[in-house]
């Protein structure tokens, strides 16, 4: 029992959990899925959905934070990627055809790979700080988005193109399809690899890897190409969801989103051990939470207070310093009062 | 008893003992400081002596033991206590806002003030007061940043007096500083004496020790050696104080160096005035197959700093490297790991272990490093069976964290990290300092054992005796020049004290 709750993945699971467990409580039909012809239909598909995109960006900032990094590029990354795909989709004389929509959607991600290289660029080899060094393409990049769709929000009619978002694949969503692929790519190029291990060595002590033999240089850079990719990815989902490139609202706030949920699934933002699984349960925690406040009826003017203090208790719930401190009162309250040490405060001041 | 005695003591330490998770850092000093005298703190790393000033300082709180000031007992909770009680800090790296105006910082929380506004003309006033209380006239209005280190340990120095400080701790002022620096600060420093007030000042330059200083108190391994008047400890007997004879039980172990190394074959790696301006002077250095060099000399004296350029740690400026006879380019870690050259650095925790990878982890570390990441080291438990138990790690649990590890296993696992990757030369930096003596055994043991088996090695320590016993022969390095090189098997550590101190033995031994 005692390992169980040691284990790291214990609490984001358990947040997880309750926080289906009161939207149920709330309204039964939270967990109930119908099928309609052959497709399967209901809040919680809705959440596997909609959390694609998330799941995508979220992926990779768990890998850039990994190696001590940030990424908040990748809303814009979103925003660029849309729109060099929905503009070659608008242009070609033929929008329905497949050929057509590879080409676009590989045009987008390629673009997105060749920002995630730059801001790997800026990061390992300019040596300028992962916050700033994204910071530029978070402002710039919407800008970019804009001149590429000349200053519209282009729309477009494609079939194949609207499949990637809202299409079904044997009962499911497609884009949960996607969603699934990414996190089984990332875990088995990070995991089967020493990809993951190198990037958390260099996420705990960059000098010791150094000195150990470890390209660092290399494996941050990666981690940003691969944080750009994802991101590419995730912005051809979402403008496949409204058929349309909006180059200021897409992917907007997502890093926020992302950070979030890398946190919420434990990995710490000082970098070293990441978990992709926490990742994964901290995705669905942000999704499911999204879906409560439409789900419960919140009014939208007050949302984003009700979201904040629901991560808030999540977080608190999370914290190992939260919970020592809570047993170590416990157990003060049954022992009686006790006298704090000099030592006590001692070990502290050295660390 | 000399007359200084009959001072009464500023900062009376009584038995002080700190303590950190698994370590005592401090146990049982004593410390004396008695009012208009200089008074330096000796130690090689680890010997306690920042512990010491930071419990002073008000930085760490004691464990046990007592301070006063004054003749008053006092707890210091924090820095702020022990600033209250008049006792001033100024550290190596100036901790100052390079920002600010000099005036600003010199009177900062001290500002004149009229009405509640603060007068800046008379602010920087009173400054300019303090500045030429110490000899020094510059404008304080002008950016602290826009001076040299030198002039900002004086405004740091100044800033002290402001606040009538009767105790000024100098934390290595001078490690930065060029000799006309150095005359300017000591000037400051005994004017300062002569006013009364108490200086503690730390240094690894003797020469300085010995030219300002009026008494000294030796720490090592966290315990009070010796407390004397400088005047009354020849130089010689300064070092054998800090460096140290314990380790009997380590006499039984053989000397290792008692036996011949073939040169006739192009040595492994032989450095030509190899140099970096500001750290090392040009040095020239052999280290032939199966050969164990040890590298002697005082913290400061290049040691660390050879090490680091043979290894491609910081990068050379002047000089070559060959490896067997053929030009060898080792600029970065990566060209030396390439050319089978592992080295283990002096700071285990900040250059060494990834704390929070397992074990296991941090063995395979090396030989992953070094086969890329897309070629996952095969049957890993194999090989990190194989490394601990050949060394010795205890506990024998591969899945630990590294960091839960006792600082002598650690330092096995690194030694196994570099010996999985089969080397044929290893830079080995204070691989025994601070650990227990069970653990340094069993690391001499294991380097004679390799340099028996043809490996290379290049071993650095402070304990003398250690680095007599495991070498074939001893580079002496001071104050940042290789000043000779002994060969190891007909001297005694006396006479290598001697060396370091004079430049000269009784009975020379060099080898071409």
């Amino acid at each position: 029992m005692k390992r169980i709750f040691k284990h790291r993945m214990t609490w984001p699971i358990i947040a997880l959990l309750v926080l289906v467990l009161v939207n149920t409580i709330a309204r039964p039909s939270f967990i109930s899925v119908t099928v309609q012809g052959d497709k399967l239909y209901g809040p919680i598909i809705d959440i596997l959905r909609n959390s694609a995109p998330l799941m995508l960006v979220a992926l990779g900032m768990t890998i850039v934070i990994a190696t001590r990094g940030i990424d908040l590029s990748v809303g814009a990354i979103m925003a660029v990627s849309g729109a060099v795909a929905l503009t070659i989709i608008e242009g070609s004389p033929a929008p329905d055809s497949l050929a057509t929509v590879m080409i676009a959607a590989t045009a987008g991600v390629l673009v997105a790979l060749v920002l995630g290289v730059w801001n790997g660029f800026l990061v390992s080899v300019v040596g300028i700080q992962p916050i700033i060094a994204t910071l530029v393409l978070m402002l710039a990049g919407r800008g970019i988005a804009l001149l590429i769709t000349g200053g519209f929000i282009t729309t477009i009619n494609s079939d194949p193109y609207k499949f990637m978002a809202q299409g079904y694949l044997i009962g499911l969503p497609f884009a949960l399809f996607v969603s699934i692929a990414a996190v089984i790519a990332v875990a088995l190029i990070e995991r089967r690899t020493a990809l993951g291990v190198l990037t958390e060595a260099v996420g705990i002590n960059p000098e010791a890897s150094r000195l150990a033999g470890v390209r660092s240089r290399s494996i941050i850079w990666a981690a940003y190409a691969v944080s750009g990719l994802l991101a590419g990815i995730a912005g051809i989902l979402y403008s496949s969801n409204i058929m349309a490139a909006d180059a200021n609202a897409a992917g907007l706030y997502i890093e926020l989103d992302a950070i979030l949920a890398v946190v919420l699934g434990g990995t710490s933002l000082m970098g070293g051990k990441f978990s992709i699984a926490g990742t994964v349960i901290g995705v669905f925690t942000i999704q499911t939470l999204k879906s409560t406040i439409t789900f419960l009826g919140v009014p939208p003017a007050v949302s984003p207070l009700f979201l904040a203090i629901v991560v808030v208790i999540v977080v608190l719930v999370q914290s190992p310093q939260l919970r020592d401190r809570l047993s170590r009162a416990v157990r003060r309250v049954r022992r009686g009062p006790a006298t704090p040490t000099l030592t006590d405060s001692g070990a502290e001041a050295a660390q | 008893m000399t007359a200084d005695s009959e001072v009464p003591p500023v900062v009376e330490m009584r038995g002080i003992t700190i303590e950190f998770p698994g370590v005592k850092a401090l146990e049982g000093v004593d410390f004396t400081l008695r009012a208009g005298e200089v008074h330096s703190l000796m130690g090689e790393n680890g010997a306690g002596k920042s512990t010491l000033i930071k419990a002073l300082t008000g930085v760490y709180t004691i464990a046990s033991g007592t301070i006063a000031v004054s003749g008053v007992e006092r707890t210091f909770r924090g820095t702020a206590d022990a600033q209250a009680a008049g006792i001033s800090t100024v550290y190596q790296e100036v901790n100052l806002c390079g920002n600010l105006s000099v005036g600003e910082n010199i009177m900062l929380g001290h500002e004149s003030r009229v009405a509640g506004r603060i007068d800046w003309r008379s602010t920087h006033r009173e400054a300019a007061r303090h500045l030429e209380n110490l000899g020094v006239q510059i404008d304080t209005r002008s950016l602290l940043s826009s001076h040299s280190i030198a002039l900002q340990q004086l405004v740091a120095i100044s800033r002290a007096m402001v606040t009538d400080s009767k105790v000024l701790v100098l934390d290595e002022p001078t490690s930065s500083l060029d000799r006309s620096e150095v005359e300017q600060l000591f000037g400051v420093m005994r004017d300062l004496r002569d006013r009364g007030v108490a200086i503690l000042f730390v240094t690894h330059f003797l020469d300085q020790v010995y030219e300002i200083s009026d008494r000294l108190t030796v720490l090592r391994n966290g315990k009070l050696v010796a407390e004397h008047p400088v005047s009354e400890v020849p130089r010689a007997e300064l070092i054998s104080l800090m460096i140290g004879r314990e380790l009997d039980e380590l006499q039984a172990l053989s000397r290792a160096s008692v036996r011949t190394v073939d040169r006739t074959d192009a040595p492994v790696l032989s450095a030509t005035q190899l140099g970096r301006k500001g750290s090392l002077n040009p040095v020239d250095v052999d280290v032939y197959e199966g050969e164990v060099i040890g590298i002697a000399g005082l913290l400061g004296s290049g040691r660390t700093e050879l090490a680091r350029l043979l290894y491609g740690a910081d990068r050379a400026d002047t000089g070559r490297l060959e490896m067997h006879g053929r030009p060898a380019r080792i600029t970065t870690p990566r060209n030396a790991i390439d050319n089978r050259i592992a080295f283990s650095s002096e700071d285990r925790r900040a250059e060494g272990i990834i704390g929070d990878l397992t074990v296991a982890e941090n063995i395979v570390l090396g030989l992953q490093a070094k086969r890329g990441w897309l070629r996952k080291v095969r049957n890993p438990e194999r090989v990190v069976a194989e490394y601990m138990d050949a060394l010795g790690v205890t506990p024998a649990d591969p899945h630990r964290l590294i960091r839960e590890l006792s600082g002598g296993n650690q330092q096995k696992v690194l030694l196994a990290r570099w010996l999985a990757t089969a080397p044929q030369l290893i830079i080995l930096d204070e691989p025994t300092r601070g650990i227990d003596i069970g653990a340094k055994a069993d690391i001499q043991r294991k380097v004679a054992e390799l340099s028996n088996a043809g490996l290379s090695v290049v071993f650095i320590s402070s304990e003398l005796e250690e680095v007599l016993r495991i070498s074939q022969r001893v580079v002496v390095m001071r104050d940042r020049h290789k000043i000779g090189e002994l060969a190891s098997n007909d001297i005694e550590v006396a006479d290598l004290v001697d060396f370091i101190a004079h430049d000269t033995i009784k009975k020379p031994e060099s080898v071409a």
